[in-house]
């Protein structure tokens, strides 16, 4: 920026300059190449083998065809070999949308009222709620969800406890359920929720509540005309880190949906896998990869035009 | 109303206070800490069963230290743990500081590369990843995890590092040099010493996030290396066993120490701040 604006700088500065872009190209160097060429190199991969023929053992066939992404409208008749309209993966596609906004819902109206309580904490007690909400975040996905298998499948401690205390008399079915893959979905995300909101109610103005009531707004109006709409750039950051995740995730549901109910992370990790279809499994992580993108495209326009509208 | 509030001014008045959200706080630990401290209490079960609480006992913890499976996966997963957070943290320093406080052209979509591994859905970096070992002839092995975990690992190490740069004045290292250190010198002496609790934290969190993956890992593990996950996963699929309560709640333990000490270094890092 500095070489635009300054035309005649002395030799011994440009020298420094050009010292200082060597050296800053130096050291990003192995983060960049490292990130480029393990993972934009390989998704430029799987954009590519999109377009490709299936190869029989796995792999791809170098051969030019848009068949990976048809084969998701169409399923190909095998006597006549013409195209009939099949909603088996709209279906899946669908249901993982469901999926993820209902879990995206239920951590809002779990995670919303855990942030304000603790944004609005004495400061000692607020560090130890947060490192609570924190530690989950970080601990081991694939173990959380096996313990919460273990909590509510049929013959578990969850259901043993409610039949014990005679609140019913057989176990209720949750795991290997839709609603089991739902629970492990809010389970995982929770604190993705949390975390956002917590930071925008922390810098909230209080004093703007405190006006409210002045001027006859009672507690839940204030609420809902005041402490909601200032704290959405939280809502909607925490709303898409739930979201994203939910709409690919894969553990959840492998472990708690138990291969009935599968996600769009199951269907590409089956013919990465399984049934060894790897254009098929392509196009599909590249569908869910659009969607990923076009939602964080939207988020980003949103903020700046929230933005120019603050200014 | 207006009585009570003269007599408990502090408490009744305060407006931002809110009926049940006490309540919906604590429901909300139980449920993110209820699964957690059920399995772990389970670990401890002296019988099989699952329903009936036998008495403590250790058998199920001496079985999986005993189990040879368990031991290579664990092996493997510290090494990979180890040297791909390493190898992020160093990397990640160097990028740090490249992108301190100084607006360049392209800084912006350096960020966005650098956080590329957090944006990609999992899944999808798994099977990519899978495709190009595939495709470029990398063996599927201990070799290809660790690339694939020092990649996603580079934003996790990088986000507490950078941020901590972020708080240190740049008069400290011009003093340096108007003290004639030169650039390494003033880097060793007094700006890396600086940054270390950043450094400390940031690596921290790429040990965990590598020893906890399973998605990307169960994909370009191929069969002759697995890692804990792996591990723990293949036993799940052959049904839940106090097994794998046992190392499942030891897994826990490390995750959660970590976590707790990297917060804290970050809290010591705040304090000490200049």
């Amino acid at each position: 920026m500095a070489d635009v604006v300054q035309p005649a700088l002395p030799e011994s500065t440009k020298r420094r300059e050009r010292a200082q872009r060597l050296l800053r190209a130096t050291l990003l160097m192995p983060s960049l190449l490292t990130i480029t060429a393990f993972l934009v190199a390989p998704l430029f991969i799987i954009l590519v083998y999109s377009f490709l023929t299936p190869g029989t053992y796995g792999g791809v066939i170098w051969e030019f065809t848009p068949n990976a992404y048809i084969q998701f409208l169409f399923e190909r008749d095998i006597f006549d070999d013409s195209l009939v309209f099949s909603t088996a993966y709209l279906g899946i596609y669908g249901r993982s949308f469901i999926q993820a906004v209902v879990s995206t819902s239920i951590c809002f109206l779990i995670g919303f009222p855990t942030a304000y309580f603790i944004a609005t904490r004495p400061v000692r007690q607020k560090n130890m709620w947060v490192l609570l909400v924190t530690v989950p975040y970080w601990v081991n996905l694939l173990i959380r969800t096996i313990a919460m298998l273990f909590l509510i499948r049929d013959e578990g401690p969850l259901n043993h406890t409610l039949i014990w205390l005679g609140a019913i008399s057989d176990p209720i079915h949750i795991a290997y359920t839709y609603y089991g893959v739902g629970i492990g979905l809010v389970y995982s995300y929770l604190p993705f929720m949390i975390l956002p909101i917590y930071a925008t109610i922390e810098r909230f103005d209080f004093r703007l509540v405190e006006a409210a009531r002045d001027l006859y707004a009672d507690r839940w109006t204030t609420m809902w005309r005041i402490i909601l709409p200032l704290c959405r750039p939280g809502i909607v950051a925490g709303s898409l880190l739930v979201f994203i995740p939910s709409l690919g995730s894969f553990i959840a549901p492998d472990l708690l949906g138990g291969g009935k109910n599968l996600m769009i992370g199951n269907l590409i990790a089956l013919q990465f896998q399984g049934s060894r279809n790897w254009p098929f499994g392509s196009a599909a992580a590249m569908i869910l990869m659009t969607v990923v993108l076009v939602t964080l495209v939207f988020y980003a326009r949103q903020q700046s035009r929230a933005k120019v509208r603050l200014h | 109303m207006s009585m009570f509030r003269r007599t408990f001014p502090r408490k009744a008045r305060d407006l931002r206070r809110y009926p049940g959200f006490r309540a919906m706080t604590w429901a909300c630990m139980i449920f993110l800490y209820g699964p957690i401290i059920v399995i772990a209490i389970y670990s401890f079960n002296e019988i099989r069963s699952i329903t009936v609480w036998g008495g403590f006992s250790l058998d199920w913890y001496v079985m999986a230290f005993k189990d040879e499976l368990i031991q290579r996966a664990a092996i493997t997963s510290l090494i990979v743990a180890v040297s791909a957070s390493t190898i992020s943290t160093c990397f990640a320093i160097a990028a740090a500081i490249a992108m301190r406080r100084r607006m360049f052209r392209g800084r912006e979509g350096v960020f966005v590369i650098i956080s590329l591994p957090l944006i990609v859905p999992e899944i999808i970096s798994a099977v990519a990843s899978l495709a190009f070992f595939v495709l470029v002839g990398i063996p599927l092995g201990i070799g290809s995890i660790l690339l694939a975990h020092s990649v996603f690992c580079i934003p996790f190490a990088y986000l507490p590092i950078s941020s901590r740069l972020d708080g240190i004045e740049p008069y400290f290292d011009e003093a340096a040099r108007d003290l004639y250190a030169n650039g390494w010198r003033a880097f060793t002496h007094v700006l890396f010493p600086l940054m270390f609790p950043g450094v400390l934290s940031g690596f921290m969190l790429a040990f965990i996030i590598s020893l906890d993956d399973f998605i990307i890992t169960n994909f370009v593990a191929g069969p002759g290396a697995t890692t804990l996950p792996l591990a723990i996963y293949g036993l799940v699929r052959t049904g839940l066993t106090p097994e794998i309560n046992a190392i499942s709640t030891l897994l826990l333990g490390v995750s959660i120490t970590f976590v707790t000490l990297s917060y804290l270094v970050g809290r010591m890092q705040a304090r000490v701040s200049p």
